[in-house]
């Protein structure tokens, strides 16, 4: 794209800028960079906002999602902490308690399990155990999943450990602008909330004006993401729920179906926790047909459960039983096999197949 | 923040006090110990402090202060014993034989500044200004901590071992950020020192240069298993210098010790010299819980060893000698410790006033549309009951 001061030398320095704006507002912009974003408007908005984590300050992340914080903001705003993750979580819980709004890093999913304990009997109970009076809203993000050919403990998708646990909100965003808003919406929310970024999406990109968006949330006007399911595709022949990094590939799945003649719907959940139980509940009931898609193995997931809401609300819709694509039961495979683990249109395809359909 | 600047403020205060930074870190060479166990002053240079370690004896009116809170967490520590052998109470892990501990750890901070106990900190909680029945409720089967933590600057009594030592880094963290000069205490026992988390809170706490005391009851056993199988470390209060703080030990059954040793701790933490680690000597007279059967990892006469030691009559003995425990006063601490015990007899004899239907309300700001169906399912189990 050209912009309108080069081609023409003459006109005003305003003019260039606004011409330069305009140009920025078109071109794409990554996942991580809204992330980013949302992290600066976050911290902008809202004093008691802290950012720490393992190599968040000077760094900016080994994913590059705090980039620039610290010299903007300050290293009282944005700081590198010892390397311990349970002491991370646990001085968030003391610093929420006392009026800060933490937002901290887990590095990668497998290295938030040391934490496991501060973040399932403090983060998620604090609140409940002293009836109200101690709320600690504060966001946990964790970069996570597969498809960037991450080597041993890297890749885990561990949302139901979480999932499983009262107290905790559970948000995974799919798209751009969702990065943007939900993040915003954790931040802001009364409870905490583990915010899992799916780490393949950090580099896609989307034309999103960020700047548009970050107005149009302050102004609170833009749309509830937090239990509030997001219709990706709308469809009439069966619907696939997913969710995170598995958007993308249901995506994928229903444009080569529509090709065949089928017509899929994609459900988008956002937020595990609260779970959009209409939404998805719609949907089915209109399609008769459901395949959820997930990239965590599937024994006792975020999937199983999934799929015994819908049964237990849809049944008399359902034309099928409800099935599911999703990771083996077996430890995340090494780089070199992750294809064959990981849910691919193809395999949505094969099991979309498998819905009775009459001949 | 840097390990730099940690560096430096360790040298600034020892130089303060005349001696290296490796003498200001490292504890006394020997556990300070005011009072002999049968209450007598013990000569000054039998007393542990050495230079840059001195510990003043306390005001004789900030002694009866204390000598009072000890006689009522006595009092309550017994009473509550008795009340679980009655059926009031679900459970009770008493402090008996570590008063003093308790004791010192709530009265050595100031309005504003905050506490971080564990389950069997009741009695610093109480002495932190908790109301008596606010401070048992969870110990009657309740399922909230009973208090308002902020109302009173003091956590709930934390069960999951030493995690709470980490929040309390954060809340001075948070205090420290908005230049507030905040003191936090946070207590642990012997056999949390083995937890990671006792790590990760004095590594974070020393590295962001925060006013944390980490207050260890070495009180000799972690249910069954003895200090001597909890670590092979002899002194829990050397640890300090390794996360490079300042480290004492103190008898833990000594009032006046610990009120001067736990005094100087906080001072030095407001000043702004970090963290420090106090480890104090003391033992657990009673089983773990009502629930624990003591008889079955220790020899009676190590406990009738320790009862000689009995920071209660320790302290009466002195107070007696030096002439501040007139009968009158005597017979007000009584009163007001027996005022105690009875709130609590009384408040614990009326059943609670639990309602079920309330198990949603605090999971989240506002029910999910699951919880709001889960609660209503009970609702309509509970009315169909009581129609």
């Amino acid at each position: 794209m050209t912009t309108t001061s080069q081609v023409n030398p003459n006109v005003s320095d305003a003019t260039a800028r606004a011409a330069a704006q305009a140009a920025a507002k078109n071109q794409p912009v990554t996942f991580g960079k809204a992330l980013n974003t949302a992290l600066a408007d976050a911290l902008t908005a809202e004093k008691s906002v802290v950012i720490f984590g393992e190599d968040v300050g000077t760094l900016g992340g080994v994913f590059r999602i705090t980039d620039g914080l610290t010299a903007r903001f300050g290293n009282e705003r944005c700081f590198d902490t010892p390397l311990a993750e349970s002491g991370i979580v646990g001085m968030a819980v003391g610093m929420a308690m006392n009026g800060m709004r933490p937002v901290i890093e887990m590095q990668f999913d497998a290295f938030a399990y040391p934490a496991f304990e501060q973040i399932n009997s403090h983060v998620a109970k604090m609140r409940n155990r002293t009836q109200g009076r101690l709320p600690l809203p504060m966001v946990i993000r964790i970069p996570y999943a597969g498809g960037v050919g991450g080597v041993e403990h890297h890749c885990d998708s561990s949302e139901a450990y979480y999932s499983h646990t009262p107290g905790l909100k559970v948000f995974t965003p799919s798209t751009v602008a969702d990065a943007y808003l939900m993040l915003r919406e954790a931040i802001d929310s009364e409870d905490p909330v583990i915010f899992f970024e799916p780490k393949k999406l950090y580099w896609s990109k989307e034309q999103v004006d960020l700047e548009a968006l970050a107005a149009e949330y302050e102004a609170r006007k833009a749309a509830k993401t937090e239990g509030v399911a997001r219709i990706a595709r709308a469809g009439k022949d069966a619907t696939l729920i997913t969710y995170g990094p598995s958007v993308s590939v249901a995506m994928e799945a229903a444009k080569l179906a529509a090709e065949e003649g089928i017509s899929l719907e994609v459900v988008d959940i956002r937020t595990i926790v609260p779970f959009d139980d209409e939404t998805v509940s719609a949907s089915v009931r209109k399609t008769g047909r459901a395949i959820v898609v997930a990239e965590a193995q599937g024994f006792a997931s975020v999937a199983s459960e999934i799929v015994a809401r819908v049964q237990e609300r849809c049944f008399h819709s359902l034309a099928a039983p409800v099935l599911r694509v999703t990771g083996f039961d077996i430890p995340f495979p090494a780089p070199t096999l992750e294809k064959y683990n990981l849910p691919s249109a193809e395999r949505i395809l094969d099991t979309l197949d498998q819905l009775q359909w009459e001949a | 923040m840097s390990t730099d600047a940690t560096a430096d403020r360790i040298s600034e205060v020892s130089q303060k006090f005349g001696i290296s930074p490796e003498d200001y870190m490292l504890p006394a060479r020997h556990m300070i110990n005011l009072l002999d166990p049968d209450g007598t002053l013990r000569p000054q240079d039998q007393q542990g402090t050495e230079p840059g370690h001195e510990y003043p004896l306390p005001s004789p009116a900030r002694l009866m202060e204390a000598y009072s809170a000890l006689v009522t967490g006595r009092r309550v520590n017994d009473q509550n014993s008795a009340l679980v052998r009655q059926g009031r109470m679900a459970v009770y892990p008493s402090s008996h034989g570590q008063e003093a501990c308790q004791v010192a750890a709530a009265l050595c901070l100031e309005d504003g500044d905050w506490l971080f106990p564990t389950y069997r900190d009741t009695v610093a909680v109480l002495t932190k200004g908790v109301a008596p029945m606010e401070v048992m409720t969870s110990f009657r089967g309740e399922w909230h901590c009973g208090y308002d933590p902020k109302a009173y600057n003091c956590a709930p009594m934390a069960t999951p071992l030493t995690t709470q030592l980490l929040h309390a880094v954060g809340v001075a963290h948070a205090a420290k950020l908005r230049g507030e000069n905040t003191v936090v205490v946070a207590m642990c026992g012997d056999g949390a020192t083995s937890e990671g988390d006792f790590h990760e809170a004095l590594n974070f706490a020393a590295v962001f240069n925060l006013p944390v005391i980490f207050f260890v009851q070495n009180n000799k056993y972690a249910i069954s298993v003895p200090f001597s199988q909890q670590s092979a470390a002899p002194s829990l209060a050397h640890k300090a210098v390794g996360y490079g703080m300042a480290g004492e030990r103190v008898d833990g059954n000594d009032l006046m010790a610990l009120m001067s040793v736990m005094t100087r701790a906080v001072r030095l933490a407001r000043e702004g010299n970090g963290p420090l680690l106090i480890e104090a000597h003391t033992y657990r007279m009673q089983a773990h819980t009502n629930a624990d059967d003591d008889k079955r990892y220790r020899e009676d006469a190590e406990v009738i060893e320790w009862k000689a030691k009995d920071p209660v009559t320790r302290m009466q003995a002195y107070l007696d000698d030096a002439g501040l425990l007139t009968e009158e006063a005597a017979a007000k601490i009584t009163e007001a410790a027996e005022a105690v015990a009875k709130d609590l007899r009384d408040g614990m004899n009326q059943d609670a006033n639990t309602d079920p239907r309330e198990l949603f309300e605090h999971v989240f700001s506002t029910k999910t549309p699951q919880l709001a169906e889960q609660q209503a399912l009970l609702v309509d189990e509970l009315d169909r009951e009581e129609a």
